[in-house]
């Protein structure tokens, strides 16, 4: 599948896309279907990311993906983590810190994926990594606006829910205060921030 | 301890009982006068010897003796169920809160557990129940003199807490294991009022923030504290409250500190109490206010002047530079906790070869084959070992595999417990250790790739896991992984007569290997399935035996609706719960997990919406 064929899919066949994702993980309740481990080296690794990314050199992947479960946990070319495996207990994160599951909701997405943030330093790793997740879209990144692809259309622009229950702009806080107050993150359409009247840029781009 | 405490066994009867028409020796037996009639003639034969089986039964301890003893007649199960002092109940949903007050009367000691394991591992959505909250009220009302609490993954809300300061005037132990739904307020609350408070220990629970400074809570004077264990709380404490609580704490033996108590901070503490048998570390690194130029203080000392240390862990956030410091008490340790520690063999060394006494280690693979192999070369007395994963993924890098393993194996021989994560694995490894340690009751190999072949041979794991159920002849508890097909599981059907506890994941081929199981297994009471080929012809075939288990839990199998309504029907005191994931309303089974369980009280009536009990 070429990356335009991948934006197809996340942009319009939610069914098609829903399906895999039943496919591939045979009912593990209580989580988002794929369960990302986050980080940007690994983003590109994972599951439908591969589909959109450029990197077509595993073709075996989109292949797989079709499979159930159970052939695709056979195979050693399929990466897709499963929830609750291996099986240490979530709130021992041994060896690191505390890690920090957030959801990433897109609007137009079919399914929502789930980032550590405890493994970035900066909100720049944080953006790249969603970039890098959901490639086809294009993030708003106040932080290096050469990236901007604006051709390609729908821009996003990252919010977060915090601790209160408000939903903010990502970047303005301390990034060690953003992870420690972020609940959930969302990427929203810029054309609906507009009306939030988010013009000017977050005051901690630049910083970490 | 606590693995060893898992049998079901505290409640009202044995299984085969539960018709209540008894097929054991229920008959009562006259005492006193031969006409039968004692309840008409003089009480005072009837009450000696009542008397006397009552100071007799006294000295019963374990449950199960007094659950045997409990059957031999109406007398005998009076009295002891007002001597029992300590009451175990291994599924808060066996039995009602109701019941098990209305039996024992005189309970000191209440021991709950809540969840299933599985539901540590996200495969269970929150809200499910195991709710504290019936039973604090229950007991309050009908055991006042109750002492202790021990709790194990259950709901415990900031009331509850409220309610065991309130209604039990002499509380003194509360120990929390994987329990969740309250914060630092409640426990604020909790501190306040038990002022004859001795343990409270809060172990691997969640503890919401609420920014309430529950350190400053404990009330003023001498403290009765024996043990605080607070590793697992997440959020920062006071630390001027906590260092004046431990010096007014002379008994305190037992302190577990969590990461934001910094090196320094560790210190000044360790100087209050180097009567301390039990210590947590805390981070194991200085506070980042701590400036370079500032005079460290001298840690070795303070180590050394604790004599009594035998058993430490903490290392949250630590810097190995520090580890030194502990020299001086590795000689005496018993137990040393390094998982939260990320050190390399190197820095492993020159700790462990002085722990020549230690019998319990934790530790995470960061530290090599290289790293077992110098626990292996000095450790002879290591009952148990668990060795964690730095990067819990499937497909990171493997620092420990079979090399380590097998040298385990050969120098900690009176091994008992071991529970392994790894990438790697062969079977030649795990029957080395199977003859190595004939002592093992627990054996948890975590092959972290799912469906991975010995990796030298490329066979399966069969042989392996087969020789550990043949030559471990104590073995209660297995947990299998790896590639296994069902030949594996008709070893384990055949030799596992011990097996209590088995925990499956991405296994076995057929029916057959859960049949295997059911039939083979007399002693099995907590069976665990995940991602296996079992279905409905499988689960069929324990019908026999689910009323002698306290719970199966199977997710993502082969089973039906129909087969567990199967289940259901032909089991009336079977609660057969079947959950969805919270999110999805429109879901095969398959997609569901089976949770089922006896219980005497029928189908709870707590169970959320994503619960369905058929």
């Amino acid at each position: 599948m070429s990356s335009e064929n991948g934006k197809r899919l996340l942009e319009t066949d939610a069914g098609g896309l829903n399906f895999e994702a039943t496919e591939l993980t045979l009912g593990l309740p209580g989580e988002p279907r794929v369960t990302s481990d986050g980080g940007a080296k690994l983003g590109s690794k994972r599951g439908f990311s591969e589909t959109v990314d450029l990197k077509l050199g595993d073709n075996n992947q989109e292949v797989k993906l079709g499979h159930s479960l159970q052939e695709a946990a056979k195979s050693p070319v399929s990466k897709t983590q499963v929830v609750g495996w291996p099986p240490v207990r979530g709130f021992a994160k041994r060896g690191k810190k505390s890690c920090k599951y957030v959801k990433v909701a897109v609007d137009g997405a079919p399914y929502l994926r789930k980032v550590d943030l405890e493994i970035y330093n900066s909100y720049q790793q944080l953006l790249t990594s969603l970039e890098d997740m959901f490639s086809c879209f294009t993030i708003r990144n106040y932080l290096n606006e050469k990236k901007i692809d604006q051709v390609n259309g729908i821009e996003y622009m990252p919010t977060y829910e915090d601790k209160d229950g408000d939903w903010m702009l990502v970047g303005d806080v301390p990034w060690q205060m953003f992870v420690e107050s972020c609940k959930r993150l969302r990427l929203m359409k810029s054309s609906e921030a507009v009306g939030l009247g988010l013009t000017t840029g977050p005051k901690y781009a630049s910083t970490n | 301890m606590a693995e060893q405490m898992s049998d079901d066994e505290g409640q009202q009867s044995p299984p085969s009982d539960l018709d209540f028409t008894s097929n054991k020796a229920r008959t009562c037996i006259v005492t006193g006068s031969v006409s039968g009639h004692t309840e008409f003639q003089s009480p005072y034969p009837d009450q000696v010897l009542e008397n006397v089986l009552e100071n007799v039964l006294h000295f019963l301890t374990s449950r199960r003796d007094r659950n045997t003893a409990s059957l031999v007649c109406k007398s005998w199960y009076r009295v002891e169920a007002l001597t029992r002092s300590e009451l175990f109940i291994g599924n808060c949903y066996a039995v009602s809160p109701a019941r098990a007050t209305a039996r024992f009367t005189r309970v000191r000691a209440l021991h709950l557990k809540g969840r299933p394991r599985f539901a540590d591992f996200n495969l269970m959505p929150h809200g499910w129940g195991a709710h504290f909250n019936p039973w604090v009220l229950a007991f309050a009302k009908a055991c006042p003199w109750l002492e202790k609490v021990y709790l194990k993954r259950m709901s415990v809300t900031d009331d509850d807490l409220a309610t065991l300061a309130e209604s039990f005037l002499g509380f003194k132990e509360l120990v929390l294991f994987c329990c969740d739904g309250f914060g630092t307020s409640g426990l604020a609350n909790f501190v306040s009022k038990c002022r004859q408070l001795k343990v409270l220990d809060l172990i691997e629970s969640e503890v919401s923030d609420d920014e309430t400074d529950w350190i400053l809570c404990f009330p003023e004077g001498e403290s009765h504290l024996e043990s605080l264990i607070f590793d697992c709380v997440e959020c920062p404490i006071n630390f001027e409250a906590l260092e004046r609580l431990v010096a007014r704490s002379p008994s305190l033996k037992k302190l577990r500190l969590n990461r934001y108590v910094s090196i320094g901070q560790l210190y000044r503490l360790m100087v209050q109490a180097p009567q301390l048998t039990h210590l947590g570390t805390g981070s194991f690194s200085p506070s980042e206010i701590a400036g370079q130029g500032d005079q460290e203080p001298d840690y070795v000392t303070s180590f050394a002047a604790c004599k009594s240390l035998v058993c430490l862990s903490g290392f949250r956030e630590i810097i190995p530079d520090y580890l030194p410091a502990i020299y001086p008490i590795c000689a005496n340790l018993t137990s040393l906790n390094f998982s939260y520690a990320n050190i390399t063999a190197e820095q492993l060394k020159p700790i462990i070869s002085n722990c020549h006494k230690l019998q319990v280690f934790w530790v995470l693979d960061s530290i090599c084959d290289e790293g077992l192999q110098a626990v292996a070369a000095t450790c002879k007395e290591l009952r148990e070992l668990r060795v964690f994963p730095v990067d819990a993924r499937e497909d990171s890098d493997g620092p420990v595999s079979e090399v380590g393993f097998q040298a385990i194996s050969e120098g900690c021989r009176k091994l008992q417990s071991i529970l392994y994560f790894c990438q790697r694995m062969t079977n030649a490894a795990v029957i080395a250790m199977s003859r190595n340690c004939p002592d093992l009751v627990v054996f948890r190999l975590c092959i972290m790739g799912r469906h991975r072949p010995d990796h030298v041979t490329g066979e399966p794991m069969d042989d392996g896991f087969g020789a550990i159920v043949m030559n471990c002849k104590k073995l209660t508890r297995l947990a299998v992984s790896g590639l296994l097909t069902d030949k594996a599981f008709d070893y384990i059907g055949r030799y596992g007569k011990l097996v209590r506890t088995l925990s499956v994941a991405f296994a076995g081929d057929s029916d057959m290997a859960l049949k295997y199981v059911l039939e083979g297994c007399p002693q099995l009471q907590k069976l665990e399935i995940r991602d296996s080929p079992f279905g409905d012809a499988a689960l069929c075939s324990g019908l026999h035996h689910y009323y002698n288990m306290r719970f199966l839990w199977m997710s993502s199998c082969r089973l039906t609706h129909q087969g567990c309504q199967q289940i259901a029907h032909a089991m009336p005191r079977l609660v057969v719960e079947v959950i969805r994931s919270a999110d999805e309303e429109e879901m095969d089974v398959c997609d569901q997990t089976l949770y089922m369980y006896r219980s005497l009280e029928g189908p709870r009536n707590d169970a959320p919406k994503f619960v369905t009990i058929l």
